[in-house]
């Protein structure tokens, strides 16, 4: 991107000047456009909801309504919830997921990088693995709850168990799918097999680890609250389970809202951190994911 | 340089290969012979071009000499020992882009020498070097994706010369730039060669080139390949691509060995319409 600014800016000053102003105002239009749009979608979305509701189109008791899942979350920002404040069930949540979630990807990195580059392990643990994976690993859940009881030790065991799969089969293909020439070209500048893993093989498998680490994360949301939705003493999943129970469904809509923004939140510390870390990427690959 | 008749006189060959054979096992599970019972010298300080058809078995041959792949019959050595693994005296450039996409400029110079041990200043000092001798000072802290290809391949240059390697394998190494570039780095890299004394394999598949920048020039049969003539260049040096093919020499010998690769191009033109009739 320094190549383009440079010279682009030198020759023919005034008219070019004028030019990409236009240029830029429109660029700026559209995104306001798209903005206002979205912003659009969102207000007609939630007024046709508020509406159907008040005048009786759909049932409130079933499918709540807008104002009242935000008074809902108000209640819970300012009185706290039944079993504690807001931030409390929030931060247990994200504890328990981002535990989780580490321990798959360091798990599922270590195997995948290791059985991508040691032939025999590959064909030893390859069935195993395909075995575990086609479980349905959601399943697992209220086993951990029996080994590992109400506290977030389950919670943790339910998301490792959804993170490692994907992250393992990610870190596995990116080690084998490491450019041939590549590591050619390290072996005869000198580089022997530990170094070919550290230096070649792991910088070339970070892009495919990075796919996985988006959907991962979900993943290891889904598992915390899974686990807290089966049996928890703390919680958004808990909150969740316990609006369910009192027939509150503006409480299930609203723990979903503070689930969503959470999620997007996490999703955008991930997304500037791969930025940071992929500068050696050319800019239209690394913006199109 | 010192003539070839005078290298063969004196003592070991930077590179022998007796007899070397080389079979694949194709995905299909049949075998698929690359090289058969190659028999080809090279000695210090010299520059051999090796052409041939199209995927006859060139970069096989490379291969064999760096030690990324063994020999299934026959033998290779290198200055009078056995290839048993990857020879440190040996570099290598690619023909696809090889340098590293995560690392800078300056870092991709520096891997070689960081890879065999050298302390990181002195590796950095020696890669800056070379990379001002390739022109590309000012770019240290680029990332290969912002380069053009013609300086993508002289970081390769930089990256490989940097270990002063005494045998040096090039495997279409200017095939992807375009031509005015080519010439360019043609140049350059005899330069960059003239002050080294090492020995250069460099395989292509363009006879100008090969005319221009080698000692001798190998050429090879249609695949599995062989050694079919050998040619000495006697054009004197230091030369220029674009000056030395005007030379009435040049012509004369390249209408020789085109006379000797044409009928192996051909050989393999035929052979490829039949398997695709």
């Amino acid at each position: 991107m320094p190549l383009e600014t440079a010279p682009a800016a030198a020759p023919a000053a005034a008219p070019a000047a004028t030019r990409s102003e236009v240029r830029e105002r429109a660029a700026r239009n559209r995104r306001n456009g798209v903005f206002a749009a979205r912003a659009g979608v969102l207000v007609a979305f939630l007024g046709l909801w508020e509406i159907c509701a008040r005048t009786g189109v759909i049932d409130p008791f079933n499918f709540s309504q807008p104002s009242r899942i935000w008074a809902q979350i108000w209640q819970w920002i300012t009185h706290g919830t039944a079993q504690g404040s807001l931030g409390e069930q929030i931060g247990y949540t994200l504890y328990e997921a981002l535990s989780g979630w580490v321990v798959g990807v360091v798990a599922g990195v270590l195997l995948g990088i290791a059985l991508g580059r040691i032939r025999f392990l590959a064909d030893v643990f390859g069935p195993y693995i395909k075995v575990l994976n086609a479980i349905p690993r959601i399943v697992l859940a209220p086993i951990f709850l029996i080994w590992f009881g109400l506290g977030p030790a389950s919670k943790v065991a339910s998301a490792v168990v959804l993170v490692f799969f994907p992250v393992f089969f990610n870190a596995f293909q990116g080690a084998r799918e490491v450019d041939r020439n590549l590591v050619a070209n390290a072996r005869i500048l000198g580089a022997d097999n530990r170094k070919v893993t550290l230096q070649v093989v792991i910088p070339a498998a970070t892009t495919w680890i990075f796919t996985s680490l988006h959907v991962s994360f979900g993943f290891a949301l889904i598992g915390a609250i899974v686990g807290e939705y089966i049996g928890a003493t703390k919680g958004l999943g808990l909150m969740v389970a316990a609006a369910q129970g009192t027939f509150n469904a503006a409480g299930v809509y609203a723990a979903m809202t503070i689930l969503a923004v959470v999620a997007l939140l996490t999703e955008g510390l991930l997304t500037f951190a791969e930025k940071r870390l992929f500068r050696w990427k050319p800019a239209d690959s690394g913006d199109g994911r | 340089m010192v003539h070839v008749s005078l290298h063969k006189a004196g003592a070991v060959p930077a590179i022998e290969l007796t007899g070397a054979t080389k079979r694949f096992r194709t995905p299909s599970g049949t075998l698929h012979t690359a090289v058969r019972d190659l028999d080809l010298t090279v000695a210090p300080g010299e520059f051999v071009a090796v052409v041939g058809p199209t995927g006859c078995g060139k970069s096989t041959t490379l291969t064999l000499v760096s030690g990324l792949e063994e020999p299934t019959e026959g033998e290779v050595k290198v200055y009078g020992g056995s290839v048993d693994g990857i020879n440190p005296n040996v570099g290598f450039v690619f023909q696809q882009d090889a340098v590293f996409p995560w690392r800078t400029v300056l870092s991709n110079v520096t891997a070689g020498p960081r890879f065999r041990g050298v302390p990181a200043d002195e590796a950095r000092e020696k890669a800056r070097d070379w990379l001002a001798r390739v022109g590309l000072a000012a770019f240290e802290d680029r990332y290969p994706h912002q380069l053009s290809g013609g300086m993508r391949k002289r970081v390769a240059l930089a990256q490989t010369f940097v270990n002063d390697p005494k045998i040096l394998l090039m495997d279409e190494p200017f095939s992807a730039l375009d031509v005015q570039t080519r010439a360019l780095m043609s140049d350059q890299l005899l330069e960059l060669w003239a002050g080294t004394g090492s020995s250069v394999v460099f395989v292509t598949h363009d006879l100008d080139e090969a005319i221009a920048l080698a000692d001798r020039v190998v050429v090879m049969t249609a695949g599995p390949a062989t050694v079919k003539e050998v040619f000495t260049v006697d054009l004197p040096r230091p030369r220029t691509v674009e000056a030395v093919r005007l030379e009435p020499r040049f012509v004369e010998l390249y209408r020789e060995i085109w006379a000797s690769l044409g009928e192996e191009v051909r050989i393999t033109r035929e052979r490829g319409a039949g398997r695709a009739a």
